[in-house]
């Protein structure tokens, strides 16, 4: 076992053409120009963040606009036909604008490349026009706010979205050109970790981030093209009258609901899959102990990919599926759940005899520890067959993907954000506040979302503007806890924005990590490392017990 | 919001009210307590290990055992077991779910924004309400006109899709006398302006309810077209006038909709397409009601729907006493 010194192992060459000493990514060309026309991935990155925190913004505002509205029954603040408008939006940025590019477009570009000591991704150009195709998505998706609004649900389930006023033209073809965005991205990433990987890193010494990274691109360019497909069918049944979904036109509603969430539900793992990845990466650095069980944690990564294919039909269970097709699917949904606890496990067993700092980016992977396994134990009530019927389309469904969307991916990616801060900008955050986010988002977020489960279990239906009376107090709890969320988010907001202006400049390796990306410059150089890394030990290799074996019963 | 409050059973449901109601609890109960039970064996050693494992100096030695294949093992097998079992565990309640008694009852439920309505065999049509007796399996099949609906009863544990161009169906047996709410569970959007000044919600106001009922009664609603003899006969009319949607063509006020108003309609002579004249009785109206093309006003297009079937003699009286007083 190697003895562990940040920056040992990689091999000091020297190199013809780099940038000048001192220059980094953010000084190397300056005006928006240099940044709209560049391919270096991690300004891509910079880009793909600001962009997606501005979506961030905008969904989690109609999110509050919801919950204020949900304060009493009947019209508190908005008519019925805004309310509609409010949750479909929501939820369309939030998973197409947000969740889905957040972490691979931001995160991922900027650190996969890193990660493996690569100079940029495999095909920049490519990159760069990921960012534009998502960019355009996004505008034909928020142009539906000034063209009419939207009213159909995220999900756009025919034949409401096939006879409907609203804009859904406009916002299906936002999405699927935002689609082509995904599966660029994720083409660009496979490729570059197959070919791009610095001398010594072996698969087996990728960051688990890249695992979940590889993994996601997987389904990304596996499903992505049937959502395109579905989409551009119900483009072609609204222009042209074309009966493929729509009874009236002689189509079928349910065979929509099939290629929607045949899709779809691969998508809930592009949008938790990279979260896992990395909270592989904070539990690692932040208890500085070697990750237990790596290949577990990759492999999983891949199960719940290509499991994540065979599950699509849980989400009609009283759909009108035949009830054979329901059984197979409720039994393939238990099969996601070993994966999923694997992991878990895992984690756990990391912090067994570590050394845990209590710190930012570990505040909230703890908090994601809480919160994904309640997200997780919860998916267990959907997957049965009896208990979903009852469940279906409430507020507990609301609740549960909640807590595996927004516990587990929000908040590792806000705790990444935190974990990655100072190598992205050369700036330390205050540390205090940092934690005081994360304590109050997570108050906030069990206020908010714990509520809805016992809404939903008692009857309470999702998607209701009115409601019975008897649900107004939990509503208003929910309410409530909504508005500390928020609040967690203006800390979080302030902390980072301050920490640009009068942070304190920060070291190379704040944290003491071991992956590459700990090893160059703080922030990056364009080419990322003045001298191509040789890499000679894995990115968890934190023991410095002198009598480590490595197994427990090896 | 106007429907029959949930009852509460326990922390997390509603009361048991229909025969398999308590299988499902019972799937719910093994769930639930699997849940909690693992949550605390992930959450405890979490806790214990953040506070024991505290950073406390820098150069700490961190432990280098970095995996395990027998403990791997162990938390891959014995969950897949736990998982399978509860599989099981949600499949048997739902098989008996899904099969109906050969002897239930059939009623004919059709969605439409933002309405229920239910037929009976006999042809005893109730907008907004069923009546269901008690003890006695009654199958729903469902259809929609328009978009996805989903009907939903908390307390019997039943869903199911209303999906135009099939049929649907759903079954369950009520064990407990009492009134319940019908919520529409798939979203089917909202009304646009002010044309559904009942339904201001639209999917969330598409609510209807569930009386259950003894036998002798569910006999006499099925009889009477479920006529309350207890409310004035006008005002029953009334009643019908709005839930059936005539005011939709008729006005009272005098003004000219898609039919012909009913202030002071009673006795008046009308004029026919054909150019004879009728004078409006009780015969005229009862004729209009069931067969509204056998003789229409002049002015007006024929194209009021057959209510031959739908509507019960008891039903017809009371509209009939309602239109005699709109004068």
């Amino acid at each position: 076992m190697s003895v562990a010194v940040p920056g040992a192992g990689t091999e000091k060459h020297e190199h013809g053409h780099g940038s000048p000493p001192g220059s980094n990514y953010w000084n190397a060309e300056k005006g928006l120009w240099s940044w709209l026309t560049t391919v270096d991935h991690k300004r891509i990155g910079i880009m793909y963040l600001i962009s997606t925190l501005i979506a961030f913004s905008l969904g989690g505002f109609f999110a509050l606009l919801l919950r204020l509205e949900l304060l009493t029954p009947r019209k508190t603040i908005m008519s019925p036909a805004m309310y509609n408008q409010a949750f479909t939006l929501h939820g369309a940025i939030m998973v197409f604008l947000f969740i889905i590019p957040s972490i691979p477009g931001a995160l991922g570009n900027f650190f996969l490349p890193i990660m493996i000591g690569a100079k940029d991704v495999a095909f920049p150009k490519l990159n760069l026009l990921s960012l534009y195709l998502y960019w355009t998505g996004a505008l034909f998706t928020l142009g539906s706010l000034v063209a009419g609004g939207l009213e159909t649900g995220w999900t756009f389930y025919v034949p409401y979205s096939s006879t409907t006023s609203g804009a859904v033209i406009m916002v299906t073809f936002g999405v699927f050109v935002a689609g082509f965005s995904s599966i660029l991205t994720g083409l660009n990433f496979i490729v570059t970790i197959h070919k791009l990987r610095a001398p010594g890193v072996s698969w087996y010494r990728l960051p688990l981030f890249l695992w979940a990274t590889y993994s996601t691109s997987v389904v990304q360019i596996l499903a992505t093209p049937v959502l395109a497909i579905t989409l551009l069918l119900l483009i072609f049944e609204r222009a042209f009258h074309i009966g493929i979904f729509d009874p009236a036109l002689g189509g079928d509603a349910v065979l929509f609901q099939h290629f929607f969430w045949f899709y779809s539900h691969p998508a809930v793992y592009i949008m938790i899959l990279p979260g896992f990845g990395l909270i592989s990466e904070l539990i690692a650095v932040h208890a500085k102990r070697k990750i237990f069980g790596y290949k577990a944690i990759a492999f999983s990564s891949v199960a719940i990919a290509l499991i994540g294919f065979l599950v699509w039909g849980h989400h009609m269970f009283v759909a009108g599926q035949s009830e054979m097709a329901a059984t197979i699917f409720s039994f393939l949904t238990f099969l996601v759940a070993i994966p999923t606890g694997v992991k878990l496990f895992n984690w756990i067993s990391t912090l067994w005899r570590s050394s845990i700092t209590y710190s930012t980016p570990m505040v909230y992977a703890i908090a994601f520890l809480f919160l994904f396994a309640i997200g997780g134990l919860t998916g267990l009530f959907l997957g049965m067959l009896a208990v979903d019927v009852h469940l279906h389309d409430t507020y507990f469904v609301v609740a549960h993907f909640h807590y595996v969307m927004m516990g587990g991916t929000v908040f590792a990616f806000v705790g990444a954000l935190h974990h990655w801060w100072p190598k992205i900008t050369g700036r330390m955050f205050n540390e205090k506040l940092g934690r005081i986010s994360g304590i109050v988002m997570f108050i906030g977020f069990n206020m908010t979302f714990f509520t809805q489960f016992i809404l939903g279990s008692r009857g309470m239906p999702r998607r209701y503007y009115n409601y019975l009376d008897q649900f107004q107090p939990l509503h208003q709890f929910s309410t409530v806890g909504s508005w500390v969320i928020g609040l967690a988010f203006l800390i979080v907001l302030y902390n980072l924005a301050t920490s640009l202006k009068s942070g304190a400049k920060a070291p190379d390796n704040p944290w003491g990590g071991m992956s590459l990306e700990w090893q160059t410059e703080t922030p990056p150089p364009t080419e990322n490392f003045r001298v191509t890394p040789k890499v000679t030990h894995g990115p968890y290799d934190y023991s410095n017990d002198p009598n480590a074996t490595g197994a427990s019963d090896s | 919001m106007t429907g029959p409050k949930i009852d509460i059973g326990s922390f997390w449901l509603p009361k048991q009210s229909s025969t398999i109601a308590p299988s499902i609890d019972f799937a719910w109960d093994v769930v639930l307590w699997t849940c909690i039970i693992f949550f605390f064996l992930l959450m405890v050693p979490t806790f214990y290990f953040v506070v024991k494992y505290k950073r406390k100096k820098e150069t700490e030695v961190t432990s280098a055992i970095d995996h395990s294949t027998k403990i791997e093992v162990v938390w891959t097998v014995l969950p897949l077991v736990i998982l399978i079992a509860l599989f099981f565990v949600g499949l048997a309640p739902w098989v008996n779910a899904s099969v109906a008694p050969a002897n239930a009852i059939e009623v004919q439920v059709t969605a439409q924004k933002w309405n229920w309505s239910f037929r009976y065999p006999n042809g005893t049509t109730s907008p907004g309400k069923l009546v269901v007796p008690k003890g006695k399996p009654v199958r729903l099949v469902m259809s929609a006109t328009d978009v996805l609906h989903s009907f939903w009863v908390p307390e019997f544990r039943v869903k199911q899709d209303a999906i135009p161009g099939v049929y649907t169906s759903l079954w369950f047996e009520a064990t407990q006398l009492g009134t319940y709410t019908v919520q529409c569970t798939e979203y089917c959007g909202g009304p646009e302006g002010d044309v559904a000044p009942d339904k201001p919600g639209g999917h969330s106001d598409m609510l209807a309810t569930v009386e259950v009922v003894d036998e002798q009664k569910y006999k006499d609603f099925l009889e009477s077209g479920g006529e309350d003899k207890s409310i004035p006969i006008a005002e029953r009319g009334k009643k019908l006038f709005q839930q059936w949607g005539c005011n939709a063509c008729h006005s009272l006020d005098g003004s000219k909709l898609a039919g012909p108003t009913f202030k002071g309609l009673f006795g008046r002579e009308e004029e026919l397409a054909d150019g004879s004249k009728v004078k409006v009785d009780e015969n005229y109206l009862k004729e209009s009601i069931l067969v509204p093309t056998a003789k229409v006003v002049k002015g007006y297009p024929p194209i009021m729907p057959v209510f031959q079937g739908q509507l019960k003699d008891p039903q017809i009286e009371a509209i009939i006493a309602f239109v005699k007083e709109q004068k």
